[in-house]
C-alpha cells in the first residue's frame, strides 16, 4: 500500500476511534478497557575524538526509541511494541537500522480459569532458561522473542503446563528455524492438601525443546530437527534450598561448535541456606556444547534458544564491570560461586549504633577439559572440522571427549570480592569494596594479552543534609600489569529530592604504557524526575567497554558528546 | 516526517484512551515466583483495604537496594501507623535470583519478596528500569508510581501512604 494511502487510512482510523471511544462509553463496550505503557528514548549525539578511538558516525547522532502500548479488558489483552533506530545508538547491532521503524512486537491474549492462549509475540523462560528463554534486554540490544502461539494451562492447583511454537526475531526478520516446546511444573505441596503447612516444600519440572531448520545444501548430513530437553528440582526446608537443573541437547553442527555431532549437555546447582541477619549461597556450573540457537549459522547474541547464566558477581561498580566482566562460554566452561552476607548486629562493639553489612564473593571459572579425537592440537582440529570433512581419526565427527566434572587448567576468570557497608551517624554511610579479577582477555575479548590480573578498590560515601538533600561520591582505583594498565576513577552527586539529580565524573587511565593513551573521560549529568517520567542530559566522553546484564554483554564504544535519555511510564 | 506522524497518532491515542479511565487501574495478573519456589499470581496481592508498595528492585541495583534499606530502618513505624505492607519483586534472573533469600534475609528486610526471573511482571507494569516503585491504593488501583531513587525520596512516598491510609485521594 502506498504511504499516503497508509497515512489516510490510519488518520480514518483515529477518527473513528476517538468518536468510538466518546459514543461506546456510554453503552459501556469499553468499561473496564484500560490502556497502559511505557516510552523509552536514548540519544546520542558524536563529535570526532580519536584519541580515545570513538568511531567517525556520518549520521553525527544515534536515537533508539521503544514505545510500549497494553490494553487490557477483563480477560483480554493485547499489546504492540513501536521500535525505532534513526540511526541504532553506537555499539548496538547495525541490523537494527535495517528499518528505521516498525512494530517488531505486538500480540494479543486470552485467559480464563487456568487457560492463557498468547497469539503473537510473547517471551518464556522454561526454568533457569538452560534449555530454552526468550527475553529482551533492551540495554544490550538482546530481543530473541518469539512469533507464533503459546498455550499455558493449569488443569488443578499445582501442575502448570506451557506449550509453544514458533519462529524467534531476528532484528528485523525472523529466524528460518522453528522451535517447538513443552513444559511442566509440578508444586508437590499444592497438588496434595496433607503437605500444604509443612516445612518441606518441593517443586519438579521438565520441559522438552526441538528446533527444525532446513539441512540447505551443506556437504554434511545436517540434523534437520534438533531435540533437546531439561529436568529441575527445587527444595526448601526451613532455613536450606535446594535448587538443581540438568539439561540435554542432541546432536546440532553448528559454526559455533565447527560443525561438530557430540551431543551438549549443562548442569546448575545451587545450595542456600539463610537467617536472620546471615545468608549463604553456593552454585556450581558445568556446561558442554550447550550453545542452542534456532539458527545454525547464528553467531553472536543472535537467536539463542537457550540462557547459560554466568557464575559470577555482577558487579555495579564502573572499573570493577565494565573493563573485565565475564561472560558465559557456551561451548564449554566448569564454574563455582560463593557468595556470603552477614549483619553484624546493631548497637554491638563491633556493629556500631547502626550495624554493620559484610558481603563476600567468590567465584572461579575454567576450562572443561578436552580429548580431541583427531590427533593434533585444538586449534588445527578446530580447523579440519571447519572444512567439513568427515576425518579418519574421528569418523563420527564428535569433535572430542570429556564428562562435566572434567576440569581443564585454563582459567577463564576469577572475582575474589569483600564489601564492608557501615552507617557511621544519621547522615553519614560508607561503604569499601575490594576487588581482585583474574580475566582471560585473549578467550574474552580476542585479545592478545596475557590474563589480566586486576586490583579494584572502591570507596563510596553517601551524606544526607535535612530530608531533601544529599551527596554521594565514589572514588576507585584500578591497578594491573596487563591491557591499559591503571585506572583512576572518581564520582560526585548531588541529589535534591525528589526532582534533581546532578553528577559529574572522571577516569583517568593514567598508567597505560601508551604515553598518548593516558586519557581523562570526564562527563557531566542532570537527571529530572517527575514521578515515573525520567530526564536526563549528559555530556563528555565515554570510556570504550563491556556492558554486561546476566553474563551476556556489549562492547560500548567510545564516544564523546551529548547523551539524552527520557524513560516514562503511564 | 511521517515517524512524526505516526508518534503523534500514538501519543495522541494514548492520551485519549487513558483519559476514559478513571482512577488508577487494578494490578495486571502475572504468574511470578515466591522465594520457596512456588507459583504466586500477582492478582491475589491485597492488604485488607490498606496500602500497598510495589518496588521492582534487583541485587545488581545500587540505588533499589538503597531505597529499600533506607524503607528497611522504618519499616516497623510505617506498618503501625498506616497498615502498609511492601511488596519488593526482584527482576535478578537465573544469575542471581539464587542470591536473593540470602540477601534479603541478611539485610533484615521484613518485605514480602518475589521473583520476577523473566520480567513478565515487570512487563505488565510497563517498568523500564528500576528501581521503579508503585503506590496501591485499599481498592487495589495503582494511584502513584515513580522511578530512580535518591535518598529523600522515601519520605515523599511515605507522605503519600499516610494520604491513603487517611482515606484521602491522590492524583
Amino acid at each position: 500500500m502506498p504511504m499516503k494511502q497508509l497515512r489516510l487510512l490510519a488518520a480514518i482510523s483515529l477518527f473513528s476511534f476517538c468518536y468510538f471511544d466518546s459514543s461506546a462509553q456510554e453503552e459501556g463496550i469499553l468499561e473496564g478497557l484500560q490502556i497502559h505503557g511505557n516510552f523509552d528514548v536514548y540519544g546520542q549525539q558524536y563529535n570526532k575524538d580519536s584519541i580515545i578511538g570513538a568511531p567517525i558516525v556520518p549520521e553525527q547522532s544515534g536515537i533508539n526509541a521503544f514505545t510500549n502500548l497494553i490494553a487490557t479488558k477483563g480477560k483480554f489483552s493485547a499489546g504492540v511494541r513501536i521500535e525505532s533506530y534513526l540511526p541504532p545508538v553506537q555499539g548496538f547491532d547495525v541490523r537494527y537500522g535495517n528499518q528505521p521503524i516498525g512494530v517488531p512486537f505486538r500480540y494479543a491474549r486470552f485467559a480464563q480459569d487456568g487457560l492463557e492462549v498468547t497469539a503473537g509475540n510473547f517471551y518464556e523462560q522454561f526454568g533457569n532458561g538452560l534449555i530454552l528463554r526468550a527475553y529482551e534486554e533492551r540495554a544490550l540490544g538482546i530481543d530473541n522473542a518469539f512469533d507464533g502461539v503459546r498455550v499455558k494451562y493449569s488443569p488443578f492447583r499445582g501442575v502448570y503446563l506451557k506449550g509453544l511454537v514458533g519462529n524467534q526475531r531476528y532484528y528485523w526478520q525472523k529466524s528460518d528455524g522453528i522451535v517447538r516446546a513443552f513444559d511442566a511444573e509440578f508444586q508437590v505441596n499444592e497438588l496434595f492438601t496433607k503437605l500444604e503447612s509443612s516445612a518441606l516444600r518441593l517443586s519438579l519440572g521438565g520441559s522438552v525443546v526441538s528446533k527444525y531448520q532446513s539441512g540447505g545444501n551443506s556437504s554434511l548430513d545436517l540434523p534437520e530437527n534438533v531435540a533437546g530437553g531439561a529436568g529441575r528440582f527445587q527444595l526448601n526446608w526451613k532455613d536450606f534450598g535446594l535448587m538443581g537443573e540438568y539439561a540435554f541437547k542432541a546432536n546440532d553442527p553448528t559454526k559455533s561448535n565447527h560443525y561438530i555431532y557430540k551431543n551438549g549437555q549443562g548442569i546448575f546447582l545451587s545450595a542456600t541456606y539463610s537467617r536472620r541477619g546471615f545468608g549463604v549461597n553456593i552454585s556450581a556450573k558445568s556446561i558442554d556444547n550447550m550453545e542452542f540457537r534456532s539458527d545454525r549459522e547464528a553467531g553472536l547474541n543472535d537467536l539463542f534458544i537457550n540462557y547459560l547464566p554466568a557464575l559470577s558477581r555482577q558487579h555495579t561498580y564502573n572499573l570493577a564491570a565494565t573493563l573485565y566482566p565475564y561472560a558465559t562460554q557456551p561451548n564449554g566452561e566448569v564454574g563455582i560461586q560463593g557468595d556470603l552476607i552477614y549483619k553484624i548486629k546493631r548497637g554491638s562493639k563491633i556493629g556500631g549504633k547502626y550495624g554493620t553489612t559484610i558481603q563476600i564473593n567468590v567465584s572461579m571459572i575454567n576450562a572443561l577439559k578436552r580429548d580431541y579425537l583427531v590427533n593434533s592440537d585444538m586449534d588445527s582440529a578446530n580447523a579440519l572440522l571447519d572444512q567439513q570433512v568427515y576425518l579418519e581419526d574421528d569418523p563420527g565427527r564428535e569433535g572430542y571427549s570429556t564428562t562435566l566434572l572434567n576440569i581443564g587448567d585454563s582459567t577463564y576468570y576469577r572475582d575474589y570480592n569483600i564489601e564492608i557497608e557501615r552507617k557511621f551517624t544519621k547522615h553519614f554511610k560508607l561503604k569499601a569494596t575490594y576487588v581482585y579479577q583474574v580475566y582471560n582477555i585473549a578467550l574474552i575479548q580476542n585479545k592478545v594479552s596475557p590474563n589480566v590480573k586486576a586490583n579494584i578498590a572502591v570507596i563510596e560515601g553517601l551524606h544526607t543534609m535535612g530530608k531533601k538533600h544529599s551527596i554521594r561520591w565514589e572514588a576507585q582505583t584500578l591497578f594491573t600489569h596487563e591491557d591499559q594498565g591503571d585506572w583512576i576513577f572518581g564520582l560526585v552527586e548531588y541529589g535534591y529530592s525528589p526532582h534533581w539529580i546532578f553528577t559529574i565524573l572522571n577516569q583517568y587511565n593514567y598508567g597505560n604504557k601508551v604515553k598518548d593513551l593516558r586519557v581523562n573521560y570526564p562527563t557531566a549529568q542532570i537527571t529530572y524526575i517527575q514521578n515515573a517520567l525520567r530526564l536526563s542530559l549528559g555530556y563528555g566522553r565515554q570510556r570504550a567497554g563491556i556492558f554486561c546484564v546476566g553474563g551476556v554483554c556489549r562492547n560500548v564504544p567510545a564516544a564523546n558528546g551529548l547523551t539524552v535519555a527520557i524513560t516514562s511510564s503511564f | 516526517m511521517r515517524y512524526a506522524c505516526t508518534l503523534l497518532a500514538i501519543g495522541l491515542f494514548a492520551t485519549l484512551s487513558l483519559q476514559a479511565q478513571d482512577g488508577g487501574r487494578q494490578i495486571p495478573s502475572v504468574d511470578i515466583k515466591a522465594l520457596n519456589g512456588s507459583t504466586f499470581n500477582t492478582g491475589s496481592i491485597e492488604n485488607d483495604g490498606n496500602p500497598i508498595i510495589i518496588s521492582f528492585w534487583a541485587t545488581w541495583c545500587s540505588p533499589c537496594k538503597r531505597e529499600l534499606n533506607a524503607i528497611a530502618e522504618d519499616y516497623v513505624d510505617w506498618q503501625d501507623e498506616t497498615g502498609v505492607k511492601l511488596i519488593a519483586i526482584s527482576i535478578d534472573d537465573a544469575r542471581n535470583m539464587q542470591k536473593v533469600k540470602p540477601y534479603v534475609d541478611g539485610q533484615l528486610w521484613d518485605y514480602e519478596v518475589y521473583l520476577d526471573p523473566n520480567a513478565d511482571f515487570k512487563r505488565a507494569m510497563n517498568v523500564n528500569n528500576v528501581p521503579h516503585t508503585f503506590l496501591i491504593d485499599g481498592n487495589g488501583k495503582i494511584v502513584w508510581q515513580h522511578n530512580s531513587y535518591q535518598p529523600g525520596d522515601e519520605l515523599e512516598l511515605y507522605e503519600l501512604v499516610e494520604k491513603l491510609a487517611a482515606g484521602e485521594v491522590i492524583n
